[in-house]
């Protein structure tokens, strides 16, 4: 045993000596003549290869991220959603988000693309980018310098794909599928096309790291993408009405089993939704990450610890609506804010959307079924607002001075004035939700009509809609 | 002949199953159901909202016996099945005119 440890050791030995002496050699053997342009050149090329390196880097973490976020939708959302539904409708509501992974991405490709991100007015793009033109490979520095145009376009693409899902919570087992198709290829057009542009797009009206004039903090979508799916889900549940029966007839979640599975898939690709909205695999995109997961572990803790002190018992489907409420009002404040105020604004968006749900709704008796506008459109103006109060400059230094040097973000910091543009945001998400549904679910209900009937509302959607059934009952041996 | 149909609380039918094999009874059916008696439901709560569930989950066996059979069948799902709290089920029986077994014609309570 001894032995082998002294033979070990010497070579070893014997390695080092080799290897530090062909360094010396190659040292001394280094041809003399023009050392500075030399220089210059591998200079250069080192350049090169770490741009290149970083470049690889991001667009590895951006991949995955756009990966992510399109299992948020499929499977995420469809089987929280799917799973809240009765089971004739199981499928129906599956439907509901996965149309939408077929639909928004050919819309996206077409010409939502450039009218969010083409250059444009201060609410909307234009048609520069219409069939996806002049997105390419080489990065769009105004969005992300180190990645593919093509990444970040197929990065927003999931974006645009789960907001329109979210409002589904609303019309949750009376709506016509051709009607959804309608309503969602229209909203996705009339108002997450412009929103997206006025707050990411350069130019943009809300836009604050690229000029706009109300510069409004929204990391990852906290009014893009859940202020407007939220009011617009109210506004779908006061026009399309109540389900038949509602309340009086008992409608609990056929699989409490399935809402779990999906609300655990949405954590996890929340990751992508809000560490991804840093476009870039550094220092941003991991603190985004920790405030994400902080939020959304203390709104767990929060509904269902709402339920234990007034139930008594702390439910499985009140620790998940929870953590989704967090993850929710953590999305504009991801990458803006510390761990601890991430702990905060999850804990209070949990037993706030707790109070929405259980009781603000039952006080005025809307039927948003799934409780689409409770968590994403009371969470998401709640996690506006608060970014706006939270928001340091020592997580993200987005406001500078000529000098560039950074200058208070949030409320805590100094600039109160934040907290108006935050408002502004949120008032312009709303009315924008609010006026472009109402138009968009008049003109769907005057030409194609918005509700199943009565017949079919009682047979589900599985059968009604889709032909088929989620639970064959009969089946052969 | 007589058929015994027994409801009992689900927790308990491997304790009847077995003091029934332990006295002789060859087969039975069982079945999942739902109902209620004298016991009252209880409540679930989703998101806030109360559902009373007042059709409690039981377990439902079938058999029909020879009569020589039926007095100790009763009491051994009896002493299995019973906690004395509300809810432990109940026992009916009642004649059977004949039986068949499907595959050779066999009849009455050969067929069993």
């Amino acid at each position: 045993m001894h032995s082998r440890k002294t033979l070990l050791s010497v070579s070893l030995t014997a390695i080092l000596i080799l290897f530090v002496a062909q360094l010396l050699c190659a040292q001394t053997a280094a041809p003399a003549a023009s050392p500075s342009t030399d220089t210059a050149a591998r200079l250069a090329k080192l350049e090169q290869q770490t741009a290149e390196a970083k470049s690889s880097a991001d667009n590895a973490w951006m991949l995955t991220s756009a990966a992510l976020v399109l299992m948020m939708t499929g499977p995420g959302l469809a089987l929280f959603y799917s799973g809240l539904v009765r089971k004739k409708n199981v499928l129906g509501t599956m439907m509901q988000s996965f149309a939408l992974m077929a639909i928004i991405t050919v819309l996206w490709g077409l010409f939502s693309y450039s009218l969010a991100f083409g250059p444009g007015n201060s609410f909307i793009g234009g048609f520069k980018n219409l069939f996806l033109n002049g997105v390419g490979g080489a990065p769009d520095a105004d969005y992300a310098a180190t990645i593919p145009a093509q990444t970040f376009m197929v990065y927003q693409l999931m974006f645009a794909i789960i907001t329109p899902g979210l409002i589904a919570g609303a019309f949750a087992e009376r709506m016509k599928f051709s009607a959804m198709v309608a309503f969602t290829i229209l909203w996705s057009i009339i108002v997450y096309d412009p929103m997206a542009h006025m707050v990411w797009g350069k130019g943009g009206l809300l836009n604050a790291a690229l000029g706009g004039q109300f510069p409004t903090l929204d990391f990852a979508g906290g009014t893009v993408v859940h202020i407007t799916s939220g009011v617009s889900a109210l506004v779908c549940a006061l026009y399309l009405g109540k389900r038949v029966g509602y309340p009086k007839m008992s409608m609990p979640p056929h699989s409490v089993v399935l809402s779990f599975i999906g609300a655990c898939l949405l954590w996890v690709g929340w990751f992508g939704f809000n560490a991804g909205s840093a476009l870039a695999a550094g220092s941003l995109a991991t603190s985004a990450f920790v405030a994400t997961h902080f939020a959304s572990a203390a709104a767990a803790i929060g509904w269902a610890g709402a339920e234990w002190i007034r139930n008594g018992k702390p439910s499985v489907l009140g620790g998940i609506s929870g953590a989704v409420a967090g993850l929710v009002a953590i999305t504009p404040a991801s990458g803006f804010v510390k761990p601890m105020p991430a702990l905060l604004i999850g804990l209070i968006a949990g037993v706030f959307c707790y109070a929405m749900v259980a009781k603000v709704k039952a006080k005025f008796g809307y039927d948003d079924s799934l409780d689409a506008f409770g968590v994403h459109g009371a969470g998401g103006t709640l996690g506006a607002i608060l970014t706006g109060v939270f928001a340091v400059a020592a997580v993200n230094p987005i406001f500078k001075d000529a000098q560039g040097n950074p200058l208070p973000t949030g409320l805590l910091e100094g600039n109160a004035h934040q907290l108006l543009n935050q408002l502004m945001g949120v008032v312009i998400s709303w009315v924008l939700a609010i006026i472009g549904t109402l138009i968009i679910l008049k003109i769907v209900d005057v030409t194609i009509g918005l509700r199943v009937s009565e017949e079919e509302e009682a047979q589900g959607l599985d059968l009604s809609q889709h032909g088929e059934e989620g639970y064959y009952w009969e089946t052969p041996a | 002949m007589t058929k015994i149909e027994a409801i009992i609380q689900n927790s308990k039918l491997e304790a009847v199953k077995a003091a029934l094999q332990e006295i002789g009874v060859e087969g039975m059916t069982v079945l999942e159901v739902r109902g209620h008696g004298r016991q009252k439901g209880h409540t679930e709560v989703y998101r806030g909202r109360e559902y009373s569930v007042d059709l409690i989950p039981k377990t439902k066996l079938e058999m029909v016996l020879p009569d020589a059979l039926v007095d100790k069948a009763e009491q051994a799902i009896v002493n299995a099945a019973r906690t004395g709290k509300i809810g432990d089920g109940k026992i009916f029986r009642s004649r059977v005119d004949d039986a068949i077994r499907i595959r050779n014609d066999e009849r009455g309570e050969g067929a069993l």
